[in-house]
């Protein structure tokens, strides 16, 4: 045993072992450098515009200075804070439905799909195929008054309900909250369901078995077992369904009223209309540092680093 | 209150069978576990084992046929009302749990509120009792093995269902939890069914073996009985190796069938020859290596009367340790395998001698002449 390890050393000392290393030591960057390059230009570099952009002052036909004014992060926040807080409300409600809606569904495919599994994915990620813009514009006639939504909810008495809380007015579901979050759900539904689906489809078929062997109920493996193990499809398909949908503008431009404005929509009509380019651009930061605070207390919460 | 307790928990299968389209996993059979055993289902892949062992836990419903624990009829019942328990085969441990919420899994889904100290037992008694607080994935395979025995064994399920709970152990570390499972059976005196394609761990383990084949139970009994007595080629075959002479039968008489075989003549004992017999007919003889002797043909007038004798050449031999491994072709039978042990070696005994095979008649089985030698027979090509 001695006599092996002793002559062993002289083979690994060999030299033509080191040149090829020094050479495979930079190929990790040189891949890297189109991402960096990618981010460096459409991302850090428009960032550092805007951030600039921000704390600037003057006015178009005089042309905009940085002085450093911050007041307008301010002044932005106490003008639009409803809008802020209807984007979160907004965005928290689509992402909830979203869950509601989605988490079935991708059960479904992921467990009991069978040979129509990748049928039905095809069909959850179909609607992508046409415009969002004319997807949208076709809400508008599902909602219209007089429609079939309408209709179905007011002989439900469901108008009642979300009259009560403020989501409709009157018999009317479009230009209210209600079609604003209806919109901004189905326009986000597939991003929900793809990570479920994803997490989902990966947990073992045998630890349902095994949970089943152990006196655990079909409801109870579900709370015990699938969902826990799919947390990190839940995490992911929140956050994508939330943050997008926080900063959308389309859904209440289109489906809304100027009562259900929320910020994309102030910073969009700031940027093109009023050309007010340092609010607009305090609006985006402040939207993004609210989501970023948001997203890191979200994760910190859930968790998810603890799962496999 | 004894015998009650004798057979309260014996797993009784009726008639049971599982069917998947056109396709029979299980046919129709009948198997008794008396309570309180260790039994094996032996057999290849696809024999139908698992699927039997599952029809017991309730993960699969049989075609037809009945599951009973004790006096209770469980058919019906889904797994988790069943007081059965399953170690599956890949350990299924919930990977989101710690090793003690997953071995406290089962008490609490039953509402037990303290279950401290019998995990706690339970993890010392498959030594894990250290590892209380990590996580699945951070064991090895053997603990994680262990996690799943626990896991199991502490809800004192009527029937332990093991469902190749080894195979994915390396062969050190199988041997040593084939002991260990072994030891915790004889401790907790809980049944045990245990599913493997390994004959050697059946024959380690278990204090019953049934060897399955194509869906069906081809026979049953203690591993030394099955593996003395095998009822048909494939028994013989898979449990160890067997050497077949097809051979006509001269004479009945008494206790012995007399066989003639090229230009010999053997002798079968009549009470191990499974297949009928009558004068004319023929009978496959089989005879297990090791029980044979070989003598070099210059010698061949040493070997004592009454035993049965083959001539043949030696073509192949490996020297394995504890014994030595010949083929020999025969006129009778190409190559026979013979195992004898290292105490006197003989040099002539190489490849191109010339020997004589022989053995006491007390060790030759006789079986129906009308199946397939070569059943059972393992095929090296899957594990290359």
């Amino acid at each position: 045993m001695s006599t092996l390890t002793e002559a062993a050393p002289p083979e690994a000392d060999e030299p033509p072992a080191r040149p090829p290393r020094k050479r495979g030591r930079l190929v990790p960057y040189w891949l890297l450098l189109p991402g960096i390059l990618w981010l460096l230009v459409f991302f850090a570099l428009p960032l550092v515009y805007q951030a600039s952009t921000s704390v600037q002052t003057g006015s178009l036909e005089e042309g905009y200075k940085v002085t450093w004014h911050f007041a307008t992060y301010w002044d932005a926040l106490g003008d639009y804070w409803p809008q802020f807080l209807r984007s979160v409300l907004y965005a928290g409600a689509a992402t909830i439905l979203c869950l509601l809606l989605g988490y079935p569904l991708a059960y479904l495919i992921a467990f009991r799909a069978g040979r129509w599994r990748n049928l039905i994915l095809v069909l959850v990620i179909a609607p992508f195929f046409t415009s969002f813009l004319i997807r949208t514009l076709a809400w508008k006639t599902i909602l219209a008054d007089g429609g079939p939504v309408v209709g179905a909810l007011n002989n439900l008495h469901l108008l009642d309900v979300t009259n009560w809380l403020g989501a409709t007015d009157g018999d009317r579901v479009l230009a209210t909250p209600l079609a604003v979050v209806c919109g901004l759900t189905y326009n986000f539904l597939p991003f929900m369901i793809l990570p479920l689906y994803t997490s989902l489809e990966r947990i073992d078929g045998r630890l349902h078995e095994a949970a089943g062997d152990l006196y655990a109920r079909p409801s109870t493996t579900f709370r015990k077992v699938t969902f826990p193990l799919s947390m990190p499809g839940v995490v992911s398909g929140t956050l994508l369904t939330f943050i997008p949908a926080a900063g959308d503008y389309v859904n209440a431009d289109l489906l809304g009223s100027t009562d259900t404005r929320m910020v994309g929509n102030v910073i969009q009509t700031q940027f093109l209309r009023i050309l007010d380019y340092p609010t607009a651009a305090a609006l985006s930061f402040i939207l993004m540092a609210a989501i970023l605070l948001m997203v890191t207390f979200y994760i910190r919460k859930a968790g998810t680093e603890d799962l496999v | 209150m004894t015998t009650a307790q004798e057979h309260g928990g014996d797993v009784r299968l009726t008639g049971i069978s599982k069917t998947y389209g056109s396709f029979t996993a299980v046919h129709p059979l009948d198997l008794t576990v008396p309570q309180g055993s260790f039994f094996a289902l032996l057999g290849a892949s696809g024999c139908g084992k698992t699927t039997t062992l599952r029809m017991i836990a309730g993960l699969e419903e049989p075609s037809s046929g009945t599951v009973r624990l004790g006096e209770q009829d469980v058919t019906a019942l889904p797994p988790y009302k069943r007081p059965v328990n399953t170690v599956f085969q890949s350990y299924a441990l919930f990977p989101h749990l710690d090793i003690f919420e997953n071995v406290a899994f089962g008490l609490r889904r039953r509402g037990i509120k303290s279950v401290k100290k019998q995990v706690g037992e339970m993890l010392d008694l498959v030594q894990l009792g250290e590892q209380a607080r990590k996580k699945p994935h951070q064991l090895s395979g053997g603990q994680q093995q262990r996690v799943a025995v626990a896991r199991a064994l502490i809800n004192h399920p009527k029937v332990l269902l093991l469902d190749e709970p080894l195979g994915a152990l390396d062969l050190k570390l199988r041997r040593q939890m084939q002991l260990e499972l072994k030891r915790i059976q004889t401790e907790v005196g809980i049944t045990f069914v245990h599913v493997t394609h390994d004959q050697e761990e059946a024959m380690t383990m278990a204090d019953t073996v049934a060897v399955m084949n194509g869906g069906r139970v081809e026979q049953q009994g203690a591993p030394a009985d099955l593996y003395e007595n095998p009822g048909t080629t494939f028994v013989a075959n898979f449990l160890g190796t067997s050497n077949f002479i097809e051979a006509e039968v001269a004479e009945v008489s008494g206790e012995d069938v007399f066989l003639k075989a090229g230009g010999g003549k053997l002798t079968l004992p009549k009470a191990r020859c499974t297949a009928s017999v009558s004068a004319g007919g023929t009978v496959l003889v089989g005879v297990r290596p090791e029980k044979i002797s070989l003598t070099h043909a210059d010698d061949a007038g040493a070997i004592p009367d009454g035993r049965n004798r083959i001539t043949g050449r030696i073509a192949d031999s490996s020297f394995i340790g504890v014994s030595t491994q010949y083929v020999v072709d025969s006129p009778v039978c190409d190559a026979f395998e013979v195992y004898a042990q290292n105490i006197e070696r003989d040099t002539r005994l190489a490849p191109g001698a010339e020997v004589v095979l022989h053995w006491n008649p007390a060790h030759t089985f006789g079986l129906d002449a009308d199946q397939d030698v070569e059943a059972g027979v393992e095929k090296v090509e899957e594990d290359a």
